[in-house]
């Protein structure tokens, strides 16, 4: 059991941030906090990726030339190089999502979801 | 919406440091073949020194040296140059993508071949993530408004 | 009670997560399933192939080229659809 928490320790945090996430995108009622929770949600799960990359020992994923690379003491580049383009999809959603909620304010003049449900069902 | 602040201490600071902002992401882009860096990167550091003007000044400033027609070119140029730089591997019977056939053109070998068509594809990667951040921010600052913000500043 | 339903629904999908953890290998570990496959190839490789000694930038831009095509377009897509979105021209009133 003590073993069990200490070599799979770093797990426990990006579970937990994942569930924070999780957490603002159901229970908020401001539209703006559910976006907000969506992005933590989303960058949880990067970093996530990213770490499992790693290895004992490794340093970063840059060759030194000059002498044949072994792979056992550079990190793995291949987390590094999926999440940098799910860091750029991340970035155009935000954007969009955003670009919407300026319309949503334009035109209904609140942000709270319930005020927007009742507007639009009348 | 959209204030006029007028602080000499942040305005004056903005201006020393923007063009050491524009010098820096050249660099780290320049950089990505030997040290952490490339495209995204220095992309994003020139597109924050863009929005630091914008934000220390008010947004003509921001919109006098970078007009919204050079930004919606500089959009398409991007993914111009990437594509057209895999497509010309294809004038060569190579596969598209294919860096080595850049050696018919280029005076270097294949293996250095290569190492060309990434610093390519970089710049094209970096002249397009920097307009759009740019448009984007511009865009949700001004709710879309852009004429009317100006003219009310300009009063 | 939105909030007490949607307390209950994050921890048993926390509790899921944690009893999946068991089944994961050891942190940092070299033999894992992730680090066996295809990333020993490009670590050895990007020197002598490509000549470029970051193997993050060789793989994003030549092995894997083709996803950084498309994410480049994406990220133009999305700054087509905001423009589409928010800009309004001066002929209107609307």
């Amino acid at each position: 059991m003590i073993e069990y928490l200490l070599v799979k320790h770093s797990y426990w945090f990006y579970i937990a941030m994942i569930m924070v996430g999780f957490y603002g995108m159901m229970a908020k009622n401001n539209l703006m906090k559910k976006l907000i929770g969506m992005n933590i949600f989303q960058w949880s799960i990067i970093l996530y990726y990213i770490s499992i990359g790693s290895k004992k020992g490794g340093t970063l994923p840059v060759v030194v030339t000059g002498q044949a690379a072994r792979a056992a003491d550079y990190i793995n580049p291949l987390p590094h190089v999926l999440m940098l383009t799910a860091i750029v999809v991340g970035v155009a959603t935000t954007g969009i999502a955003l670009a919407l909620l300026v319309i949503l304010y334009r035109k209904y003049g609140t942000l709270e979801e319930d005020e927007i449900i009742k507007a639009i069902k009348q | 919406m959209v204030r006029n602040l007028d602080d000499l201490i942040v305005r004056t600071c903005s201006r020393i440091m923007v063009p050491f902002l524009q010098i820096y992401s050249l660099y780290v882009y320049v950089h990505g073949h030997t040290s952490p860096g490339g495209g995204f990167q220095g992309g994003c550091i020139m597109a924050a020194s863009f929005i630091l003007l914008a934000v220390a000044y008010d947004i003509g400033e921001a919109k006098r040296r970078f007009s919204e027609r050079l930004n919606a070119l500089f959009c398409c140029l991007g993914v111009f140059i990437y594509a057209g730089t895999g497509a010309v591997s294809l004038i060569f019977s190579d596969n598209f993508l294919d860096y080595s056939a850049w050696r018919h053109i280029l005076p270097a070998g294949p293996v250095m071949a290569r190492y060309y068509g990434i610093a390519m594809i970089e710049l094209g990667v970096e002249i397009t993530v920097m307009a759009v951040m740019v448009s984007i921010f511009l865009d949700l600052v001004t709710a879309g408004e852009q004429e009317a913000v100006l003219e009310r500043n300009h009063d | 009670m939105n909030r007490l339903l949607s307390l209950c629904i994050t921890v048993l999908a926390g509790l899921l997560l944690l009893y999946g953890v068991e089944e994961f290998p050891r942190w940092g570990d070299p033999q894992q399933p992730a680090n066996v496959h295809v990333s020993p190839r490009y670590i050895e490789k990007t020197l002598p192939e490509t000549g470029v000694p970051n193997a993050v930038t060789s793989v994003l831009a030549d092995y894997r080229g083709y996803d950084t095509m498309f994410e480049t377009s994406v990220i133009f897509t999305a700054g087509v659809a905001v423009m589409m979105l928010l800009r309004r021209s001066r002929g209107k009133k609307s």
